[in-house]
């Protein structure tokens, strides 16, 4: 379990914070699904691999979570990531663009950023992201594709290469 | 060259994750060098990704904090699987039943001993596959269930006898496939099953040098139990994570499979 289990924890990590935008509750969530995992591990699915299983368990933890915020009313996100997550900006451009790339994620609808992340970000085929956030492959495409299109018009002319002005949608 | 497979937005998707296989990589490649505006949205989307990776990438670079060491957290929670210091000791006890077996095995022979050398080893190897293979998520079988054909052909050269795979559905556990194995007495074939609700069971099978005949013989590893008998000059080893009134059933099912196929 440890051999399984420990590599993927700082990819855990990651998304949850980016998830989240909140680091404590971010490690505090990867707690709560690493706990489940280890009394749970039994009774995974034996077809699956663990990191989908993993990650299964995190998107749900992160998704009550949500819930019990929108009974409690609007989060007010605490901006982690541009701080803590950009230990050594390379270049100040560097970091400005990392800063507006990251905000336009943020801006993302949730059930599109948790796609963009799970794809682009941790590397999941299209296949085990369906299968952590519950949905078929299809959804995952097309959220895929919105995110994407999203993140392309609120970046236009901040992301190199410079795109133009209007960009058509093609079916 | 190309397929007159359609460009779908999945393909295009893909290729911005480059999850294509080389093939579709070229004709999609081919196909944007006459659509530029797709070709530049595509390429906006692949600099927003590398953008986003690059700004993520840190997170995960960290180093990961204390509440969240995995030793400390199984160590408050139980340990999910059979330990390893359980089994080092196993393994030291077999080295020297191996070592007194061999003069006191000699003395024995003939007599049916559940706890002669070769039950005890072929026992101790075939929790040693379930350790390895049982948990592995990624590739627990070399042959899977679909190709139940080629495994078959497969142990049955290395074992140099007919093998045949028994049927324990009426258990509720199927058959996932299964490999050949090394141990210290020759190769193995190791048959996974699983019951749809993440439980394993391995079944070793090899031939017996000693114990060609043996009756069932249960055994205590720790989270979980074996399962061991020989007919004819062939071992087999039944091991999961099921109490040993569970497991005897399912071992008796097997056997008589196995009996009923010599």
């Amino acid at each position: 379990m440890m051999v399984i289990v420990e590599p993927v924890i700082p990819r855990l990590r990651r998304y949850a914070r980016a998830l989240m935008r909140d680091a404590a509750l971010a490690d505090d969530l990867v707690q709560d699904c690493l706990e489940r995992a280890i009394t749970r591990w039994h009774q995974r699915r034996s077809d699956g691999d663990a990191q989908t299983w993993l990650f299964t368990i995190l998107h749900n933890l992160a998704s009550n979570q949500r819930r019990q915020w929108a009974r409690r009313g609007p989060h007010v996100p605490i901006d982690e990531i541009s701080q803590d997550g950009l230990a050594s900006p390379a270049e100040q451009e560097a970091g400005l663009e990392q800063t507006a790339v990251l905000a336009a994620l943020d801006r993302l609808p949730e059930d599109q950023r948790a796609v963009v992340l799970l794809i682009s970000i941790e590397d999941l085929s299209y296949a085990e992201a369906a299968r952590v956030l519950g949905v078929p492959v299809g959804t995952v495409m097309s959220r895929l594709s919105r995110a994407r299109q999203r993140l392309r018009e609120d970046l236009a002319g901040q992301v190199a290469p410079s795109a133009p002005p209007h960009l058509r949608r093609i079916k | 060259m190309t397929t007159g497979r359609p460009i779908t937005e999945d393909d295009l998707q893909a290729y911005v994750d480059d999850a294509l296989d080389h093939r579709r990589r070229v004709e999609i490649e081919q196909w944007l060098s006459s659509h530029p505006e797709t070709a530049q949205r595509l390429t906006h989307d692949i600099a927003i990704r590398g953008q986003l990776r690059a700004a993520l990438a840190p997170i995960a670079d960290e180093p990961t904090p204390a509440e969240l060491n995995l030793d400390r957290l199984i160590e408050r929670h139980g340990r999910p699987i059979a330990r390893r210091r359980v089994w080092s000791a196993q393994l030291a006890a077999a080295v020297a039943l191996a070592i007194i077996g061999t003069g006191a095995g000699w003395v024995l022979r003939g007599a049916s001993q559940p706890k002669d050398y070769g039950v005890v080893a072929l026992t101790r190897e075939a929790v040693d596959s379930y350790a390895v293979f049982a948990p592995d998520t990624g590739r627990p079988v070399e042959i899977s269930a679909s190709d139940a054909p080629q495994f078959i052909d497969w142990a049955s050269r290395r074992l140099d006898r007919p093998v045949s795979i028994p049927d324990l559905s009426p258990s509720g556990f199927t058959f996932i496939g299964g490999r050949v194995v090394p141990t210290s007495h020759g190769p193995a074939a190791l048959y996974l099953f699983d019951n749809g609700k993440g439980t394993r069971l391995a079944l070793l099978t090899r031939n017996m040098a000693r114990d060609q005949n043996a009756p069932m013989s249960s055994s205590d590893r720790g989270a979980v139990n074996a399962m061991t008998w020989a007919v004819d000059g062939l071992g087999y080893s039944l091991v999961g994570p099921l109490k040993p009134s569970t497991l005897r059933p399912i071992a008796n099912e097997a056997r008589a499979q196995f009996s009923a196929s010599i």
